[in-house]
């Protein structure tokens, strides 16, 4: 049965004189989004914290069960809205598996699908280090990487027609071919932006305030994070090579040469604020490299032919065979799933289940700041990134 | 450990009744676990070090339609050092009585993922889950009715006195 009263009650129900029930969020600037975090605290100190969320839930699983997959590629969009084209490409990934036309897919379909994967995967770690830049109380790297991620947002923009929502990747296909000179302009933004990543690195990463506001803050150590389900930086920030691009080998990342940067504890202890902010910067290096390969293939063996048509392999009707199937990819936050339970007779799925990394980053929250500053509170938070679209869905 | 070794060790540890049915239809192979036994099968399964499934990827809850009055619970499991992957489901009958909520045993003793997932299936299907430290909704405000996620479920005229359809 339900137990009387749930650990909520249990820690809220008798304060200690000293104790107080502080409120951050719904609408507070370092929760990203909003997320209500209920703090019982001793003056500066913080005791437990509750986390409350549901404030932007859109019913996404609901809404699943009546449409058809094409249709719910939208609405997958909008679920980490930071990263929609790698939320799509895992969808379209699993439909397609469960369809059996994975192996189908050109190999210039899936170069571009990576490609814009790795662009959009920049972009949403250039927003993740650069609003931690701003939770610590640095400005100028926040706008230097929105000036960055502009760049992105405009040649995704070129391509899908949308900035932000892309709906580009699509069940057996793209949504259009890349628009003509799109690879061109894609080589002279990294061109242009290895120094600015640089300069970046100049200005936060070895900047002695903000070592001193993350090194040794919100230390998660890997056996906690493996516990409770955490992924991407998170993990790897905790000391674990552990990348899906490189277990499950999914699409073309086998043919690609990248490497898995990982916590070291370079500045305080392995697993802290500093090295799971520092595995982003690195991985951003790693997609840059990643995007030069996919710049080469495309500009090259797997050239632009009049002939190309990247919905020549669009399935006229997507019904999947009767069963389960889970599918995960890497996104840039962590481990996206889908869990899709089919009926075979239908274009629209049974049930939907979308397994959100923000989801499980965030539940080691109250693991991890237990007898921490408020301060340091926002710190931790910022270095979670995580994206309240996902976490409610 | 490959899918028909990890079968052979759950029948020897915990007896033939604890796989009720083997599921092979789709590209992933599922076990059906006995509900009674789930907890103490991902106990074993995570501790052992020929599985160590130490990573719970994802916990699905699932209302199996208005005709057939089944409610299930999938367990998306996950070992890191083998790089394997599992799926475990457990699966009970439930005639919809409001009065009685369909109840499984909690898995967060486990893996601690499970609590945050077991709170969002409670939230949306009514499961409980024996064991959980704070269950309570997740997503949905405190005061909602109805489960909405259950396919017998009618969304509300006005929540608050608001109208909302």
């Amino acid at each position: 049965m339900r137990p009387v009263k749930t650990r909520y009650t249990q820690l809220t129900e008798h304060l200690e004189p000293e104790e107080m029930i502080i409120n951050m969020g719904p609408q507070h600037p370092s929760t990203h989004g909003v997320l209500r975090l209920e703090l019982i605290t001793d003056g500066e100190i913080v005791k437990e914290v509750l986390p409350h969320m549901g404030y932007l839930h859109r019913c996404f699983e609901k809404h699943c069960e009546s449409l058809s997959y094409q249709q719910i590629i939208p609405f997958v969009d909008r679920m980490d809205y930071l990263a929609s084209m790698n939320n799509d490409h895992a969808f379209v990934m699993g439909v397609e598996r469960m369809m059996g036309i994975d192996k189908d897919i050109p190999k210039r379909i899936e170069y571009i699908r990576v490609l814009v994967c790795e662009l959009n995967r920049i972009g949403s770690h250039l927003i993740a280090i650069g609003t931690y830049g701003i939770d610590i109380g640095a400005f100028t790297p926040f706008l230097w990487c929105f000036r960055d991620r502009e760049h992105i947002m405009n040649m995704l923009e070129w391509a899908s027609g949308s900035r932000m929502l892309y709906n580009y990747i699509w069940v057996g296909g793209l949504f259009y071919d890349l628009p003509v000179g799109f690879e061109e302009r894609c080589k002279e933004f990294i061109d242009y932006f290895k120094p600015k990543l640089q300069e970046l690195n100049e200005l936060l990463t070895d900047n002695q305030i903000f070592i001193n506001r993350t090194a040794g803050v919100g230390i998660l150590p890997l056996d906690v994070a493996i516990n409770y389900g955490c992924s991407g930086p998170m993990l790897r920030g905790s000391g674990l090579k552990w990348d899906l691009r490189r277990i499950d080998e999914y699409s073309v990342y086998p043919e690609l040469e990248f490497d898995i940067p990982i916590g070291k504890g370079e500045m305080g202890k392995a697993g802290d604020c500093w090295d799971r902010y520092k595995v982003r910067v690195d991985e951003i290096v790693e997609s840059v490299r990643i995007i030069e390969q996919c710049l080469e293939r495309l500009q090259k063996e797997l050239k632009r032919t009049p002939e190309f048509d990247p919905r020549a392999k669009l399935p006229k009707k997507i019904i999947p065979k009767e069963q389960d199937f889970y599918i995960r990819a890497e996104n840039p936050k962590g481990e996206l799933g889908y869990y899709f339970i089919t009926d075979g007779k239908t274009e629209i799925p049974k049930r939907v289940k979308a397994r959100a990394p923000s989801f499980n980053n965030l539940s080691v929250l109250p693991e991890i700041t237990r007898g921490v500053l408020i301060a340091d509170l926002v710190a931790i938070l910022g270095s979670i990134d995580i994206v309240l679209g996902e976490v409610d869905r | 450990m490959e899918f028909d070794d990890i079968k052979n060790l759950i029948t020897e540890k915990f007896g033939v009744s604890a796989i009720v049915e083997e599921q092979s239809g789709g590209l992933q192979h599922a076990l059906i676990i006995n509900p009674d036994q789930i907890a103490s099968v991902c106990l074993e399964l995570r501790n052992n070090e020929q599985t160590y499934f130490d990573f719970l990827s994802c916990l699905t809850g699932v209302d199996y339609g208005v005709e057939e009055n089944k409610f299930g619970v999938v367990y998306h499991l996950a070992s890191i050092p083998f790089k394997s992957q599992l799926t475990l489901k457990v699966i009970k009958e439930h005639d919809r009585n409001a009065e009685k909520s369909p109840s499984f045993q909690s898995v967060s003793h486990v893996w601690k993922t499970a609590e945050w997932h077991e709170r969002e299936a409670y939230d949306l299907f009514g499961i409980l889950f024996e064991g959980n430290p704070d269950l309570r909704r997740i997503l949905l405000p405190d005061d909602w009715e109805g489960y909405p996620l259950r396919k017998d479920y009618v969304a509300a005229d006005e929540y608050k006195g608001i109208k909302i359809s």
